[in-house]
Formats: C-alpha cells, structure tokens, sequence
C-alpha cells in the first residue's frame, strides 16, 4: 500500500518560472525538467528551503534515449527527510553530455556522478575526482550507452564480443593512478 | 578506555619522515568481498583513502534491458546475496506499481515475513563479521548456526538457499508448506535467547568495546548529507525508517519500533543491528498471527502463470498462457517508477523506465551498500589503520551490491 504524498509545487514555480517544467505526478513522486545550467541552483534551493527540505538525495542516474535527440538525460531522486516527500528531477543533455555537478550541495553525488559517467559519459564539470568506478582504467568507451553492444567489442580478452572497433571517445578520465 | 600517549620527538632530532601507500586488498579477509583500498598512511595515521571498486561489476542494469521482468528476479538476487527476499520485494514493487497492481494479501504478508527474515539472516553475519574482524571469532560460529536455521527455512520454502527467487510480480512463487509453521514457530521462540547470547559474549568484551566505541563517529548532518540510510543512519540518531514513514505492503499493519542510537560510532552501528534483529522476529511473529487464507499469486492470466499447475496440462488457454508469459513476458505501460524499500542495508530503489515493451528501458538500482561505503571518506581521516578495518565492518557494505 503506497500513501501519495504530493507536495504543493507552487513554492518552486513562483521562484523559477518558465524556467522549470512541472512534469506532473505520476507513482507518487512529482517531476521536474530542468535546464543544465540551473540545476546546481535548483537543488540548492530545494536542499535549503525552509518548507521544502530536500535535504537528502537518492539517486542520481544517468539515461541514454538513442536514437532520440537530445540524447541523454541525468535523473536526480531527492527525499524530504522532514516532510517525506520524493521528487525527481531531469535534466535533458545534448552530445556530448555536460552537466554541472552537484557535489557541492551533496557529499553523496560524489560516487553517483563517477558512476553516470562511467556508464554513461556524461561529465560533471566541477567534480573534484571524476575518474571511473566499475570499469578498469583505460577502459574505452561508455558501456550503458544503447549503441555499445551488451558482449562488449571484440578483441584480445573477449572473444565473444561484437564485431567492429571500438568506440574512440578520448577517455579524459582516465589518469595515472598513484 | 586507555589514553593514548603522544609520542614525542626529541628535541632538535631531525626525523625523516615518509607517506606511505599501502594497498589493502583486493582480496582480504576484513574487506568483506572485493574491494581494493589504496591508502595513504603517515606512520599508523590513515591520511587519504581510496577505495577502487568494480572487482564484481557484472552489469545489472545493463543485462536487466535485455530481460523481461521475470528473468529479472535472479539478477536481483545476486544484488545483496545475504538477503535476496528483500531484493526480489523491492523489485517486485517497482513493477507492480507500473503496472497499477497489488499482491494478495496473503502473498504480502508472506514476502514481508521472508523480507524479515533475510533482514535477520543479513544482520546476523554483521554481528558475526565485525567482532571477527577485530579478533573476536567466536560470535561468527554462533551466528553461522543461527544462519543455517534461517537457511533451512528458505529452502523449505523455495528450494534454494541463497537465491531464492521467490517473489513474482503479482505475488510470490509458491504457497508456504505445512511444514513450515511449526518450524518457524521454533526459530521465533529460540531465536531471542541466541541474541542474548550474542550480547553477553561481545558487550562486555573489553576488546571490542574498545575497539568500536567512539571510534568512526558520524555526525547526523553528516549522515544526511553522505547518503547513508538504514541501520548505519539510525545507530547517527536520525530517526527514518521507509517501513514506518512510507508503508510498503502491510508494514502499517504492523506494529514495530524504529531503532535509534545517538552516538554515531562503530558500536552504535553494531548494537542498532542486533536491536532491529528484535524487532524483526516480532514482525514474522505478527505476520504469523495475522495471514489470511487465500490465494499467494495475482489472478491476471495476462501477468501471472497459472495459479494451479495441473491446468496446464489439460487446458488450451493455460497452455498458452503458460507458453506466452515464458516465451515473450508481459507488456508493462510506459512510464517512470522509483520505488524503494528498507532493505538491510538501507534504501533499496529501483528506477524503471519502460516503454510499453516486456523488458525495462532502463532500471537502475539505488544500492544502498554502494552510498554506504562512501562515507569511509567521511569517517576514517587522520585516524589509525586498525580503526578503518572496524569503520569498514560496522558500515556492512556488500560487495556484489556495490559493484551490482
């Protein structure tokens, strides 16, 4: 048995306008689309918001709607420990996906970040360590993506793996490791 | 407690020192599965920690775009091996609510009980694991004996230990036995006294006692604001459990207390565990009492296989029915769900995108051992290599759910 809670979205459209859409209410958590460059802005204020209180993020994941356009998307679940209420929050991306990084609103974006952009290569500009996390480094291409094949590509260590090269994405996260 | 005595330099004596890396694991006993830290040490003094994961990265949500939601239940149960019942629940709702359907009543009260169950066959290892880790090995063979007892009943019911793949959507698998009421009247009735056990072998044990009290304090705000949830949340003081704040199935049915501590530590963490233990076997209890008769699977020809197996066999429409949901799965309607859980761990998510085909456009899984071991960043600064090791234990990161 789920309780609907709903909040009243009243709070957010009055502060940002046209500039967010209210996606609606759907399995009892209400959506919003935002734009890129004011998402650090808009979970700020949704964190410290006296009557709002999301002070507790989920989630964060990244999705790849190939062949779509825009392409990609970063998907934020937020809960009010306070009033307990979700929220989701979306955010379209062109190709090469950017977005800037929530890590400074919470600690916790840190490794779901990595992980969006591990899978995804989607980059968080303003991450202070954004380097892969499930795959090796050196690792190239981004395998959640709808176009890299579900065995991989084929070469030396996998032979069952799909036919053709590999993608060439520079892998700008890949570093030394110390 | 003993002080701890600074050291000092003597006076005008230049001493070199260096940092060191060391490298713990990939394979160590004290890191529960594979997870790799790279640490900086200065002396005893852990200064950085890295951990590397992905050792056991098998691609859940990849491989869960090419499964129909059926096929998705043994992926799940791979997710937190200690406790798959939970794991099967939190996916099982996810879809359901997709779909705008509800379990029975009895097939809620059932995968509730086995929720509780793996929650106390996840817990107990953690009772067992962390005194281990800090050289109390005794309380790990006594909780394997209470593991089993939990495992019997499992197989009882599913045939399988470990996976179980028990839920379904629109219910679970199979009813319960006969047999298996009066053995889990047994284990409800022995299984306080072993808690006392537990208690009365590691509470006053000096050692551990000392080796996790006011050790790896996490502060409320800090909590909150690293992403821990569950046990690890609570033993910091804020009070939030999904069970009680967001009913699932028949949990507001139920009566059950919320454990807290206030202090945050090593030992807060522990002792938070061993409580909810309680708690649990008062839930099983009362889901006991409270079962109704009736059916344990969803009557939906178009979700569920056919309640009685034998239909199969003589009728046309079962046949098919049987052929098409195995074969091709079930249409699921287009839309977005997250829905999580109080797993053992803490808030167990899944995010579901379908689009009106039989297999998930994208699921991912918010695991919560994977948000839980990022706070070894917030905890172990400056502190000595030996405290990390019982930080890392209390936190009770899984690895196959963090890699997923």
């Amino acid at each position: 048995m789920t309780v609907e809670r709903l909040f009243d979205p009243v709070r957010i459209i009055e502060r940002f306008g046209e500039a967010v859409e209210d996606l609606g209410a759907a399995h009892g958590i209400r959506a919003f689309a935002v734009p890129p460059e004011r998402i650090v802005e808009f979970c700020r204020f949704l964190k410290e918001h006296p009557a709002l209180e999301f002070n507790f993020l989920s989630d964060i994941c990244g999705v790849d709607h190939y062949p779509e356009m825009p392409r990609f998307e970063a998907v934020y679940h937020l809960y009010s420990l306070p009033n307990k209420w979700r929220l989701r929050i979306k955010c379209r991306l062109g190709d090469p996906p950017e977005v800037p990084s929530v890590t400074g609103v919470w600690r916790t974006a840190n490794w779901h970040e990595r992980e969006a952009w591990d899978m995804y290569g989607i980059r968080f500009e303003g991450h202070p360590d954004l380097r892969r996390i499930y795959m090796w480094e050196g690792f190239e291409g981004f395998p959640q993506r709808k176009d890299f094949p579900l065995r991989g590509y084929k070469d030396k260590l996998n032979p069952f793996g799909a036919e053709g090269p590999p993608p060439t994405q520079p892998d700008l996260a890949t570093r030394e490791i110390p | 407690m003993t002080e701890v005595t600074e050291l000092t330099r003597p006076e005008g004596e230049a001493l070199n020192t260096k940092e060191v890396l060391l490298n713990l694991g990939p394979q160590h006993p004290s890191t529960h599965g594979v997870l790799r830290l790279v640490l900086e040490l200065d002396g005893e003094y852990v200064e950085r920690v890295d951990p590397h994961i992905g050792y056991l990265h098998r691609g859940t949500e990849k491989l869960a775009e090419s499964f129909t939601y059926t096929q998705i239940f043994p992926l799940t149960d791979r997710l937190d091996y200690l406790c798959p019942p939970s794991n099967n629940l939190a996916f099982a709702l996810a879809v359901e609510k997709l779909l705008g359907i509800e379990a029975p009543i009895r097939a809620q009260y059932i995968r509730v009980m086995m929720a509780e169950l793996a929650r106390i066959s996840g817990h107990l290892l953690i009772t067992g694991a962390l005194p281990m880790d800090l050289g109390a090995m005794t309380a790990l063979l006594y909780v394997m004996r209470e593991r089993e007892m939990i495992m019997d009943l499992l197989e009882m019911i599913t045939g399988a230990r470990m996976h179980t793949s028990y839920c379904r959507v629109g219910g679970v698998r199979e009813d319960l036995p006969d047999e298996f009421f009066p053995k889990i009247r047994e284990f409800c009735e022995v299984f306080p006294n072993r808690i006392r056990d537990y208690e009365r072998l590691l509470d006053n044990n000096r050692v551990f006692l000392n080796r996790t009290q006011g050790i790896g304090v996490i502060s409320p705000a800090d909590a909150i604001d690293l992403g821990l949830s569950g046990p690890n949340l609570r033993a910091s003081g804020v009070d939030w459990d999904i069970r009680r704040d967001e009913p699932y199935e028949i949990y507001d049915r139920l009566e059950f207390n919320v454990i807290t501590r206030q202090e945050g530590d090593c030992f807060a963490r522990w002792q938070c565990r061993v409580d909810e233990m309680r708690e649990s076997i008062r839930i099983i209890e009362q889901c006991m009492e409270q079962m109704p008769e009736g059916p344990f699977q969803i009557d939906m020809p178009t979700i569920a296989f056919p309640v009685d197996k034998d239909k199969v066999h003589c009728s046309m429409e079962a046949l098919i029915q049987h052929f098409d949901l195995s074969a091709y799965g079930f249409d699921v309607p287009a839309g977005e769900v997250y829905s999580a859980i109080e797993a053992p761990k803490g808030e167990l998510g899944f995010y579901i995108i379908s689009d009106g085909s039989p297999k998930p456009f994208r699921m991912k899984v918010r695991a919560p051992s994977f948000v839980n071991l990022q706070a070894l960043f917030g905890v172990s600064n400056a502190r000595y290599l030996a405290d990390m090791i019982a930080v890392l234990g209390s936190l009770d990161p899984v690895m196959a759910e963090v890699d997923k």
